[in-house]
């Protein structure tokens, strides 16, 4: 294992950030911390880092106790949101500055430097001032920055967080084939699900300072431990006291066994698929339902008219608590 | 004297920005900021050129042995020395405690931190010789401390730190506020301790503010009169400062004298500007 947590707990004030956190993390992956803002991942990072002390706890990096070693010594690469840039330096100098503070020699220090500009494509840029470069050139400096003095661990809190829409995704998957490439340990801190499925070999997925659930975005996906997860990964809609996904609930327009009966409130077609809102008799709030856009004008149905909605017994489902139901909002909105 | 050292100061600044940009074109003026320039220009020479010149060609009106005169009478190369030197301690002094004094304010927050930042303007609200009433009732021979500093070189140095400690905490402050944490962090992260991470880092992106802040210390120092004129006893060859000297040669009539020694304290305050925006430079293109 490359970082061991054993009891983390970290409070600021009467808040607790991190409550007795064990964890894991293997060599050579990459790892997503997923959690929603506040729930305590940044803060796991920068304990990590040596960045933030932890309260309680020990923290073992590559078999060794790093829990009382301070940040310079830890052999952990850092890489803030906000790229944390030395301005007065050219690209190439933040670059070459972990190993200029080792004394490594000026040939090897300039040799180093180039691969890694060549790595993250910013070998035309290396002269220039980092004020002079776009938010995601900044941010590829900042990772040639860490990776120069060969961390044993690359830490990377909301990497992406401070960039648009556009880079962020191209950003992202650029990330995965530098990691395919160099395979040092990573672990990334998100709060976008689908940036950490997209992403990561496995996903910690966090919250309220305590772990929820470790996996791989399948077991995720496919098997959430809890309706928090299931929530946080993706859309999600209320059945029959159950938290399942739009998607996965059958239509049909004429009365089935087993089917619970409701009506068409509302039609939304959003691109290739069509949003269905409809209200069962036995549960309060509306279910929502997403088909592809054939699969609905075969079923001919619109706004007032009656339908049957069943769940199919493979179906991902949860049983609904009252704490997570406000996340549904969030999340499904975004979907 | 105040007025041509304000002036003459931000050039640290603007001198980096210029220097950043190597490839801007020659004039950039539309037509209001050739009259926004003009209007500049005019005030500048009105107040500061035109005074300037004309002391420069009072001290000339003596001739040249009587400029020289001037400069070798021992009273005035003494008050010279006194001056310069004390300046220069003083901004020392400053540039080392008011950085810490921008850092605590910045990065700290404690009880009574409000009180602080009012306390640290009050040397640029109170009239200097207000101050320096102060200065001799708390240190002078009636000190209520125990502490009398009257009549020696040490009045000098205090009525100098006294009026001068808000520069460079007021010049360093606002760089350090922009200065996001995080960038000491990587400098951690990256395996510099934590004196590299001043000497590499934090030192170079503070060096033009705390340049600003030194040379705007060491000109009002130069021409500081209120503050020491009632404690250091103004004493011929030992605590007699410039502006004390050129204020004895204007009561005697002596304008030219006057002006003599006044041109001199003006090519020690240029002189100083330039070298501390050469020192300024350097630091900042270190690391």
């Amino acid at each position: 294992m490359s970082i061991d947590i054993q009891a983390v707990g970290k409070r600021f004030g009467s808040f607790v950030a991190l409550d007795d956190v064990n964890l894991s993390l293997p060599t050579g992956q990459l790892t997503a911390l997923l959690g929603p803002s506040g729930g305590g991942k940044s803060t796991l990072l920068r304990i990590i880092a040596g960045l933030e002390t932890a309260d309680a706890g020990r923290i073992r990096i590559e078999g060794r106790d790093a829990t009382d070693l301070p940040a310079q010594k830890r052999g952990v690469g850092f890489v803030f949101q906000h790229y944390a840039a030395f301005a007065h330096m050219s690209v190439a100098k933040n670059v070459a500055f972990g190993l200029e503070i080792r004394h490594r020699p000026k040939e090897e220090v300039r040799a180093r430097v180039d691969e890694l500009l060549r790595l993250v494509h910013l070998e035309q840029f290396g002269h220039r001032l980092p004020s002079q470069l776009s938010g995601g050139q900044r941010q590829r400096m900042a990772l040639a920055r860490a990776l120069a003095v060969e961390p044993t661990v690359l830490l990377l809190d909301e990497p992406f967080g401070a960039l648009d829409a556009q880079v962020r995704k191209e950003l992202r998957q650029w990330l995965r084939r530098l990691h395919d490439e160099v395979h040092v340990t990573t672990v990334f801190v998100t709060h976008d699900q689908e940036e950490a499925l997209e992403v990561a070999d496995q996903i910690v997925v966090i919250n309220e300072g305590r772990v929820e659930q470790v996996g791989t975005p399948d077991d995720l996906y496919d098997r959430p431990a809890n309706d928090f997860v299931m929530r946080f990964l993706g859309p999600t809609t209320t059945l029959a006291g159950l938290v399942v996904r739009p998607h996965d609930i059958g239509v049909v327009a004429l009365p089935v066994a087993g089917a619970i009966p409701g009506t068409v409130r509302v039609v939304q077609r959003v691109g290739f698929e069509v949003r269905l809102t409809v209200q069962t008799s036995e549960a309060r709030d509306p279910a929502t339902v997403t088909l592809p856009r054939s699969r609905y004008l075969e079923l001919g149905v619109d706004v007032g008219d009656p339908v049957w909605l069943r769940l199919p017994a493979d179906a991902v489902r949860a049983p609904a608590t009252a704490a997570s139901a406000v996340l549904e909002e969030a999340t499904s909105g975004s979907h | 004297m105040t007025s041509l050292t304000d002036t003459a100061a931000p050039s640290p600044l603007t001198g980096r920005r210029a220097a950043a940009r190597p490839h801007r074109p020659r004039s950039t003026l539309t037509r209001g900021a050739g009259l926004a320039l003009g209007v500049s220009v005019l005030w500048l020479s009105i107040l500061v050129l035109i005074p300037l010149g004309a002391v420069v060609a009072a001290a000339a009106s003596g001739g040249w042995a009587g400029f020289w005169a001037v400069l070798t009478n021992p009273q005035t190369v003494a008050a010279i020395t006194l001056t310069v030197s004390q300046a220069a301690l003083v901004t020392a002094l400053n540039v080392v405690i008011g950085t810490a004094i921008a850092w605590v304010l910045v990065r700290d927050s404690f009880p009574g931190k409000r009180v602080i930042e009012v306390i640290i303007d009050v040397p640029f609200a109170l009239p200097t010789i207000v101050a320096g009433l102060v200065l001799l009732g708390l240190y002078g021979p009636r000190s209520p401390v125990g502490v009398d500093v009257a009549n020696t070189k040490a009045a000098v140095f205090l009525a100098f730190a006294f009026v001068t400690l808000p520069f460079v905490v007021r010049a360093v402050q606002p760089v350090l506020e922009q200065l996001d944490p995080d960038v000491e962090r990587a400098a951690r992260s990256l395996g510099a301790s934590g004196t590299q991470t001043w000497t590499r880092v934090l030192l170079p992106a503070l060096a033009p503010a705390i340049a600003a802040g030194a040379a705007m210390s060491f000109a009002r120092a130069v021409s500081e009169y209120g503050a020491l004129v009632l404690l250091s006893g103004n004493l011929a060859l030992r605590t007699e400062v410039t502006s004390v000297r050129i204020l004895t040669y204007v009561e005697n009539g002596q304008l030219a004298q006057a002006a003599a020694v006044a041109t001199v304290l003006l090519v020690i305050a240029f002189l100083v500007l330039v070298a501390l925006d050469l020192i300024q430079r350097r630091v900042a293109r270190r690391g």
